[in-house]
């Protein structure tokens, strides 16, 4: 980064190219030629900033002026009054809800202020296509120090001194794991990096892939020499086009700078990285199965042991470990086991990166010390509910996971708490949900997903959570008694109990959690055939007061089903048969004349 | 389903992916992922190919096409319409969004229009969560989308 003078840095993530994030990096380049500035200011697209809900974000360098929600059209003046002129653009700068200030540094942002990054470190700060970056910022130092400082032993010892846990959702020590896959005895052993990322909410891997894709080929070529493989696999989803495309790149430059190859420093040890697709499985994420689709089979999960560090990928021991775990073995190496353990709680150290996504007004990617609590992510990171609603429940885990309520708001956040709740910590989607959300449906929806991903091997799995999804239906139709809540709760302990992987043991949290939680809710569909949050439209209807309507026509007008009936100036009527229950006629009133019943 | 007949030339481009992975059955799915690329969808004729060519059972290759959601043998249109339905869409409306598509096109998920303009599928989170609900069409990616804007996508096309 040394011949310019300074850097104007683009979020290059999924999210704000989808926002032309790319329109705006040309714009930029273009306005800078304009201004014979191009020799002195670059620009860089980087990893995800992590604070979606304001992007595209572009940050100026070195004096980290933090602009958000950039258009195209913005970059001009960007150039012209920051750069040229050396004056802030106000209106682009951060608006903090509280103090109703503008803020230009992020370090100063509530979004920020709690965070701690390690695994993310890079994200936001370097071009994710340039190795001459990553190594600027200590990249593949780690690798060089474990194979030129240290033995396999030592690095070992070293990770499992960090107390890491795998951050995929098992929460399995990593030093652990990589100490079996080392005694296991063969000439042949494999690392694997799960990138199948099936979570539906969650983005934290394909951030790290796309931010900073070296760090995920340095930590599998150091865990290569801990177990003694010199093969790595990454299986990679192939919805995330962007992630494949920067690792790719990352490993050619790698095998040039010989980082990955042959005799890797001069010191004889060998290593490459293969990158293998996934094609849309969830059960995938589930080591096992994971083996079976990179061997070309459907991935259907076997029942352990033998665990994969003795027989794995091509019956050879093999290692694998999710994409932030590796993300945080090159800063561990580098700083010590103990400085990671002084992070977090005892049992569960370090950090964790969590996708904060629903209806919060700060959406994004956050990494946070373990042991913060629910509350300070939501209200201090998160920013608090969307349009001043009330909360009613946060989702851990994905479809593994349970919902918590605001009794749980101050449990610290670690493995054995969110466990303890009815909830687990899971790979790190969190889904913030408010007073507008029915708990049933809500439940309904991962069923909805659970139904559709079961491998279909086992079962309890196949066979019961379709009953289970049944039963909900009728629930939210308003069709099942208080009988049907006893035998829901039966079937999804037997679920739970006897199925063969981790995706049908689990599959039942998300209905026994918001069962505890809100039993209310359950009981006012079966009993009362009311939907509490108005979300099942088979328990609503619309209806319009004669005494309010002084029909005005516009909600015959904008009814898409014709189902409004009325002559002009009199009272209207809606057909409950037609009616499809959108609520369009509800926003357009504007006499509060419709109701929901 | 109606049988499709592939052209010689195409079925040589098949052969080709197959080759470039050395006819290897465990690379089955980075095969299926090229014929898929090649063809738009995998028929039961690109199947076939790829059965004989790696040396594998048909209903080996079938039971793999099945398995992933990624994989259809349905041709797509056009233009086709994927609506997110991970959880932070879900929660903000995206089924709204859906149900608007549906009665639109008079299709179902899965379903292509008549005119093979477009076909409608969903699929579990796009990663773009900051932009909940998100619609993509072709490549291009709609944010924050609500029932009414559905009309005026559409119109684009």
């Amino acid at each position: 980064m040394a011949k310019y003078k300074s850097h104007i840095l683009v979020c290059g993530g999924t999210g704000c190219r989808a926002s032309l994030g790319e329109e705006i990096v040309q714009n930029l380049i273009t306005a800078l030629e304009e201004n014979n500035l191009e020799q002195e200011i670059q620009v860089v697209r980087t990893g995800c900033f992590g604070f979606c809900e304001k992007g595209p974000v572009v940050k100026m360098v070195p004096d980290n002026t933090f602009y958000v929600q950039v258009t195209p059209e913005d970059a001009n003046e960007l150039v012209l009054e920051h750069v040229v002129k050396g004056r802030k653009v106000e209106r682009l700068l951060y608006l903090d809800p509280e103090t109703k200030e503008r803020v230009s540094d992020s370090k100063h942002m509530g979004f920020y202020k709690k965070q701690i990054r390690i695994a993310l470190r890079n994200c936001g700060f370097i071009n994710p296509e340039n190795i001459d970056e990553y190594i600027a910022r200590d990249g593949y130092s780690a690798l060089g120090k474990v194979l030129v400082e240290m033995t396999p032993e030592d690095a070992i010892k070293c990770i499992k001194d960090s107390g890491l846990r795998g951050r995929g959702g098992g929460g399995f020590p990593t030093g652990l794991k990589w100490e079996f896959t080392r005694k296991a005895q063969s000439s042949q052993k494999y690392v694997v990096c799960n990138a199948d990322e099936g979570d539906p909410g969650a983005f934290m891997d394909r951030s790290i892939l796309e931010g900073d894709p070296h760090t995920v080929l340095e930590a599998m070529a150091i865990c290569g020499y801990c177990i003694g493989a010199d093969a790595g696999l990454i299986y990679i989803r192939a919805e995330y086009p962007l992630a494949i495309q920067r690792l790719k790149i990352a490993i050619d430059q790698a095998r040039q700078y010989g980082v990955l190859g042959q005799d890797i420093f001069g010191t004889g040890f060998n290593f490459d990285v293969e990158i293998r697709y996934g094609a849309g499985a969830f059960v995938c994420g589930e080591e096992t199965a994971l083996i079976h689709s990179m061997e070309g089979l459907r991935g259907e999960p076997t029942v352990k042991p033998p665990f994969p560090a003795e027989r794995g990928y091509k019956d050879k021991p093999t290692n694998v470990n999710n994409v932030e775990t590796f993300a945080n073995i090159p800063p561990i190496i580098l700083k010590g086991g103990e400085w990671f353990a002084a992070i977090g709680t005892p049992k569960s150290t370090g950090t964790k990166v969590f996708a904060l996504a629903g209806k919060v007004n700060n959406v994004g990617l956050i990494e946070v010390p373990m042991g913060i609590t629910l509350r300070e992510v939501i209200f201090d990171i998160g920013g608090g509910i969307k349009g001043g609603k009330k909360f009613k429940a946060v989702q851990t885990g994905g479809p593994s996971g349970g919902c918590l309520t605001d009794k749980h708001l101050d449990i610290p956040i670690d493995y054995e708490n969110l466990l303890a709740c009815g909830s687990m910590m899971g790979s790190g989607g969190m889904i913030v949900m408010d007073e507008d959300d029915c708990m049933v449906s809500v439940a309904k929806f991962y069923l909805d997903f659970t139904v559709e991903e079961s491998c279909g091997k086992c079962a309890p799995c196949r066979i019961g959570n379709k009953r289970l999804h049944e039963m909900l239906d009728k629930i939210t139709l308003g069709k099942a008694d208080e009988d049907e809540l006893t035998k829901l709760r039966n079937l999804a302990n037997v679920i739970k109990d006897t199925s063969l992987c981790g995706l049908g043991q689990t599959s039942p949290n998300p209905v026994l959690s918001t069962m505890d939680n809100f039993s209310d809710e359950y009981l006012a569909h079966v009993r009362d055939g009311k939907c509490p949050a108005g979300q099942c439209k088979a328990l609503m209807h619309y209806v319009i007061d004669s005494h309010l309507c002084v029909g005005c026509t516009l909600c015959g007008r904008v009814c898409p089903v014709d189902a409004i009936s009325g002559e002009k100036k009199t009272p209207h009527a809606i057909d409950s048969t037609i009616c499809i229950k959108c609520g369009a006629c509800l926003e357009k009133c504007k006499f509060g004349a419709i109701s929901v019943q | 389903m109606a049988s499709v007949k592939l052209s010689e030339s195409k079925i040589e481009e098949l052969r080709a992916i197959c080759r470039q992975f050395n006819n290897e059955k465990g690379e089955l799915i980075n095969v299926l992922h090229g014929a898929q690329q090649l063809f738009g969808y995998l028929p039961a004729e690109v199947q076939e190919v790829v059965a004989e060519e790696l040396n594998v059972s048909l209903a080996h290759v079938y039971g793999v096409v099945t398995f992933y959601s990624f994989f259809s043998m349905l041709p797509k249109g056009k233009h086709p319409i994927s609506i997110c339905m991970g959880t932070a869409c879900y929660v903000r409306g995206a089924e709204k969004v859906l149900d608007e598509f549906k009665r639109l096109l008079k299709v179902k998920v899965g379903e292509t229009t008549p005119d093979g303009k477009f076909s409608l599928s969903c699929l579990r989170c796009v990663g773009a969560c900051g932009l909940a609900p998100v619609v993509t069409i072709g490549e291009r990616v709609y944010g924050r989308v609500s029932a009414e804007d559905v009309k005026k996508i559409l119109g684009e096309y």
